[in-house]
C-alpha cells in the first residue's frame, strides 16, 4: 500500500487553490497535487502516492548508486584478480 | 520506466548477493518493515538468492493487515447506510468483516466506490450534496499526508459531507514493540523507505541506539532491496548499529516537512490497535478535535461495534517476525486469500498472503511450485 511511483511532470496548474500536475508514468499519465513539492518543475520525476508526490527524485543520489555499484564491481575485480583463491561460487 | 526497470538489473543484483555472500561469517535476522518490500522479496524470490545464513522476516508493515476486524466491521456498518457513498482504496474491498466484504455489500445495494486518491471523494462529496460521502482512511505516514490534505480541503472549502473512518498507525512504535518483545529475533531492519520519504529517518536514530540494532531506510526494487540487506550485513558483520540511507533517491534526513506539517495540523497521535498484535501506545492519528465534523466514527457513532478474531491465526507472530507462514498448520488449507484467517492472508501485501500467491504453499504440502 505505501507504494510510490516515479513519474515525470510534464504539465503543471491549479486546480480547487491547489498545485496539480500531470504526470507520466511510462506512457501513462495521471494527475497528482504538487502541494508538497512546491519547488518541483516540468521534467523533473516525482515519487507518486495516491495522488500526491511525496518527493522529488533526487537524481544526483540516482547517479550516486550506480556509480557505487560500478566501483564495487571493480573493487570485486581487483580482488579476484589479487586472490583468485578466496573467489566464493 | 527510468527509476524503475535499472532497479531490475539481474547482473547488479547477483553481484549484491555476490558481495553480501563475501561478507557475512555469521547467521542473521533481518526484517523488512513494509509490506511492500516483502511482496517485491516474495515475488522476485530474493530470499531465495541469500546465502543460508541471512534470514528474511517479515515485519507488520502492511495497513490493510493491521487494521483491525472491528474497524473492518465499523467501515461495513457505514457502508450499508442508504445515505452513504462509502469509498475506500481497491484492496480494502475485498477484506472480509464478520458478515462479509465490501463487494458483497455493494452487491447488495449498498453505494460502495473504489478510489486512486482521497481528493477524488471530495469530487464525489461535491457533486453529491444529498450523500454522506465516508472515506475509509487507512495506511502509514507515507498515506497520511494525502488524508490529512483531503479533511483540510473540506473543512476550508465547506464540503460538510465529506468524513473519514481513520484507522491510521505509524512505524517507529511496532519497531519498538517487536524488539521489546521477549520472542525477538529480528536483529535489523531493512527501514520503509515511503514512509521516511515523508517523515525522514531521524524517529529511527534512537531505536537503532538504544536496541542495538542497524536500520538501513530501503528502497522497493530488488537491486534496493538486495542493497539493503547488504548494507545491514555489512553493519552487524562490523559491530555497527546505525540508521543508514539506502533509498536517498527518494528520502532525505528530514523527510517532506510540508507534509508533516499537514499530518500536525490534522491529526494527533493515539494509542492505535493494530490487528494480530493488539494496542500499541502512540501509534496512530486520529483527527484533531477542529476536525471532528469531518471524523466518520463520531458522525455514525459506530465506535461500540466491538469484534473478536479467530483464535487459532498465528498472525500476530508472523508480524512481529517470530513465525513464519509455513510455521501454520492453517496456511494454504484452511487460510488462503479468498478465506482469510488472520491479517496477514487478508491483503496482497501480508506476509501469507504473498507466500501463498507465489505458490510456496505447495512448498509447505512438499509440492514443488515449478516456475515460482
Amino acid at each position: 500500500m505505501c507504494l510510490a511511483i516515479p513519474g515525470r511532470i510534464t504539465e503543471i496548474f491549479e486546480n480547487q487553490g491547489m498545485r496539480m500536475a500531470k504526470v507520466d508514468f511510462g506512457g501513462i499519465s495521471r494527475e497528482a497535487c504538487l502541494a508538497y513539492v512546491p519547488e518541483a518543475a516540468p521534467g523533473q520525476y516525482v515519487m507518486v502516492h495516491v495522488g500526491f508526490a511525496i518527493s522529488a527524485v533526487n537524481e544526483e543520489e540516482a547517479a550516486r548508486t550506480y556509480k557505487y555499484l560500478e566501483e564495487m564491481d571493480q573493487l570485486a575485480e581487483i580482488q579476484a584478480e589479487t586472490e583468485p583463491s578466496s573467489e566464493i561460487s | 520506466m527510468k527509476y524503475l526497470d535499472e532497479y531490475r538489473d539481474d547482473r547488479i543484483a547477483r553481484k549484491i548477493v555476490d558481495e553480501i555472500r563475501r561478507i557475512q561469517t555469521r547467521p542473521w535476522v533481518i526484517m523488512e518493515v513494509c509490506g511492500g518490500q516483502t511482496h517485491s522479496i516474495v515475488k522476485y524470490g530474493l530470499d531465495y538468492l541469500l546465502p543460508e545464513g541471512v534470514e528474511l522476516v517479515h515485519g507488520p508493515g502492511c495497513p490493510v493487515c493491521v487494521t483491525p476486524l472491528e474497524m473492518i466491521d465499523r467501515a461495513h456498518a457505514i457502508a450499508r447506510r442508504p445515505d452513504v457513498i462509502f469509498c475506500s482504496f481497491g484492496d480494502m474491498l475485498r477484506v472480509p468483516g464478520s458478515h462479509g466484504d465490501l463487494f458483497q455489500i455493494k452487491a447488495d445495494g449498498a453505494s460502495v466506490r473504489i478510489v486512486y486518491s482521497p481528493l477524488d471523494c471530495l469530487k464525489i462529496a461535491r457533486a453529491n450534496p444529498d450523500k454522506k460521502v465516508v472515506f475509509f482512511a487507512v495506511g502509514f505516514e507515507t498515506t497520511a499526508p494525502a488524508n490529512a490534505m483531503a479533511v483540510w480541503q473540506a473543512k476550508s472549502q465547506g464540503v460538510g459531507n465529506f468524513s473519514i473512518l481513520i484507522s491510521h498507525v505509524v512505524v517507529p512504535p511496532s519497531l519498538t514493540s517487536i524488539l521489546q518483545s521477549p520472542a525477538n529475533r529480528v536483529q535489523g531492519f531493512l527501514g520503509p523507505g515511503h514512509v521516511c520519504a515523508v517523515m525522514g529517518w531521524h524517529e529511527y536514530d534512537a531505536i537503532a541506539e538504544r536496541y542495538r540494532v542497524p536500520i538501513v531506510v530501503t528502497g522497493f526494487e530488488p537491486v534496493d532491496l538486495l542493497e539493503g540487506i547488504m548494507m545491514t550485513v555489512r553493519q552487524l558483520e562490523q559491530g555497527r548499529f546505525e540508521v543508514e540511507n539506502q533509498y536517498a533517491r527518494a528520502v532525505s534526513r528530514g523527510g517532506n516537512e510540508e507534509a508533516q506539517r499537514m499530518i500536525a495540523k490534522v491529526f494527533d497521535v493515539c494509542d492505535r490497535s493494530w490487528r494480530g498484535i493488539g494496542i500499541i501506545p502512540k501509534s496512530g492519528y486520529k483527527l484533531r478535535y477542529e476536525f471532528r465534523e469531518h471524523d466518520a466514527e463520531r458522525i455514525f457513532e459506530v465506535a461500540d461495534i466491538r469484534t473478536r478474531e479467530p483464535a487459532i491465526c498465528i498472525s500476530g507472530q508472523v508480524l512481529k517476525g517470530v513465525k513464519k507462514p509455513n510455521d501454520c498448520p492453517a496456511f494454504g488449507t484452511q487460510c488462503t486469500p479468498q478465506t482469510p484467517l488472520g491479517a496477514t492472508m487478508v491483503s496482497a501485501e501480508g506476509a501469507c498472503a504473498a507466500y501463498y500467491n507465489y505458490g510456496r504453499h505447495l512448498v509447505a504440502l512438499g509440492v514443488s511450485p515449478g516456475g515460482v
